[in-house]
């Protein structure tokens, strides 16, 4: 199966490979799939101001899928928080050229920027900080 | 160093020059039909072919007039399974087989358990051998025949054909072995090993594409096949079609040539694939060698490197031809089902990859590869969250995997 170029990038210069503490208070990871699966995608925001100022990812998967996460972390930064939520797996598929059979890949990325903001949302509640002290 | 660098000998094989040298009159000035009886084009031809099947059938010990030529292994398996479930109908409807063994055979089966037969598909060991006993004890009164491979084509591994042979000669069952992978590559000889049908190919064996064979033993027992195509009455009935003698001349001659090489190549070959286990072995942790450690084939080697996945790596050494068990690419995303028959976890099915190594590989390609391999091994480790999970000391096992 030939690659489109734009994989083949992303599957050579990854962008924003690596990892924030997971601990730290305005950091929201998401990790979904698994390995049985033969992906398994981590990707991290950072949030300061509800705007995502930066975004790490970590993929155990094929050329596809590491580089429909590398995609998405370069989508994620500079994008506030409700924006991100807005990102769809269909416009990784466009960007990327991805045949059918790897469209899942791109569905991968999507839950792990759902997941991401998600945690960080638990961490962070953001219409009702007072919440924090109740639960 | 020419690269691409080939090391996907199990998938096919170059043509070997000598091959090509004796192929190439056959195409051009010595065109004729084998079957023309009556003019010397013909007679040329003839003669041609049954020189090709005779040293083809040197090769297996067998008899030239046990060999049917076909248009690969995949067609000798279908013709043998069909064609004896068809030949032997009233006898039986009992067909013993296993869970590793090439598409063409387990498709085969399956295609006639939709017409009513019943299969038997054995399972295998962790190294992915066949046991002998569970052949025996699968045998019934309706059994009519058993299928087991000789060589399997993704680990390698080497079952005992000749302990199986003797069951289905106690019992009085016909016996076929795909014997595709193990032809030329290791000594085959169908008495020893007590074979009825085999199938086996050419391109395999650096001979060309589209010609392979089915041995049919002649006496004790018969084996015998109804065809599956009708025509000219070819090869004595079995296979109609005009000879392809160019393609066949080829056979001739790579197994002419595998028989004079064999164990030299073999000796040659296994060295190779020790200095490249033990290369990459030297330079990663945490590989797994599938197959069985010394039950098998001299130039195969099948590791699942865990925490990257097979397909990502083969991007990276896109300079090199390998191969995954990892089924990224398959509409069903389902990895190895050889890996998965041996108890191999789905993880380190998708983590696999299979090194072929062929006549024409170096010690040079050998070390490039061992690098490349650690190289990217290494990248994509950086790159896995598992890799980074397991280096925490977390138990990937334990973890509760958001499923997708």
């Amino acid at each position: 199966m030939a690659y489109s170029d734009k994989v083949t990038d992303h599957y050579n210069n990854p962008r924003n490979m690596g990892s924030f503490p997971k601990n730290e208070e305005n950091v929201g990871t998401g990790m979904v799939g698994a390995p049985e699966c033969g992906d398994v995608m981590k990707l991290q925001v950072k949030v300061e101001d509800e705007v995502i100022v930066d975004a790490k990812f970590k993929t155990f998967g094929c050329g596809s899928a590491i580089a429909s996460s590398s995609l998405a972390t370069e989508w994620l930064k500079g994008k506030t928080v409700e924006q991100a939520y807005d990102i769809k797996n269909t416009e990784i598929v466009k960007e990327l050229a991805l045949p059918p059979v790897k469209i899942h890949c791109s569905v991968l990325a999507e839950d792990a920027i759902k997941a991401a903001i998600a945690d960080y949302r638990k961490k962070t509640p953001q219409e009702e900080p007072e919440a924090k002290d109740t639960e | 160093m020419k690269r691409p660098i080939y090391m996907d000998s199990h998938s096919t094989t170059p043509i070997d020059p000598r091959v090509l040298e004796a192929m190439l009159p056959y195409f051009t000035e010595k065109f004729g039909n084998s079957a023309s009886r009556n003019h010397s084009f013909g007679f040329e031809a003839e003669e041609a072919v049954e020189i090709a099947r005779k040293q083809i059938a040197q090769l297996i010990h067998a008899d030239q007039k046990e060999l049917i030529f076909t248009s690969g292994a995949t067609e000798s398996d279908n013709l043998a399974l069909k064609g004896v479930a068809e030949m032997y109908s009233e006898k039986g409807n009992h067909i013993i087989t296993a869970m590793t063994e090439h598409r063409a055979v387990i498709d085969s089966a399956k295609s006639l358990e939709k017409r009513g037969y019943s299969v038997t598909y054995l399972s295998v060991d962790k190294d992915g051998l066949i046991n002998p006993d569970d052949v025996r004890h699968a045998i019934t009164n309706k059994t009519i025949l058993i299928s087991i491979m000789l060589a399997n084509n993704e680990i390698g591994t080497i079952n005992p054909i000749a302990e199986i042979g003797a069951i289905a000669k106690e019992k009085e069952v016909l016996f076929h072995c795909d014997a595709t992978q193990g032809v030329g590559k290791i000594p085959v000889d169908v008495s020893t090993l007590g074979v009825d049908l085999m199938s086996f190919s050419a391109h395999k064996i650096y001979g060309p594409k589209g010609i392979g064979a089915l041995y049919l033993r002649r006496k004790a027992p018969r084996a015998r096949v109804t065809p599956m195509l009708d025509g000219g009455g070819h090869e004595r009935g079995f296979r109609s079609g005009t000879l392809p003698v160019p393609l066949i001349v080829g056979f001739g001659k790579a197994c002419e040539i595998c028989e004079q090489e064999m164990e030299s190549e073999a000796m040659r070959l296994s060295t190779l694939r020790e200095r490249l286990h033990a290369g990459i072995a030297k330079g990663l942790d945490d590989i797994y060698l599938n197959g069985h450690p010394t039950k098998r084939l001299p130039h195969n080697l099948n590791i699942s490197f865990a925490y990257v996945e097979g397909e990502a790596m083969l991007m990276g050494i896109n300079d090199i031809a390998l191969s995954s068990g990892s089924a990224c690419t398959s509409a069903t995303l389902e990895p190895s089902y050889v890996l998965r028959a041996l108890g191999v976890g789905s993880d380190l099915a998708h983590s696999s990859i299979r090194f072929g190594l062929g006549r024409f590989n170096t010690e040079e390609e050998v070390d490039y590869v061992i690098s490349q391999v650690i190289k990217t091994v290494n990248r994509l480790r950086e790159m896995s969250p598992l890799y980074e999970m397991a280096k925490e000391g977390i138990n990937l096992k334990a973890v509760q995997w958001a499923s997708n």
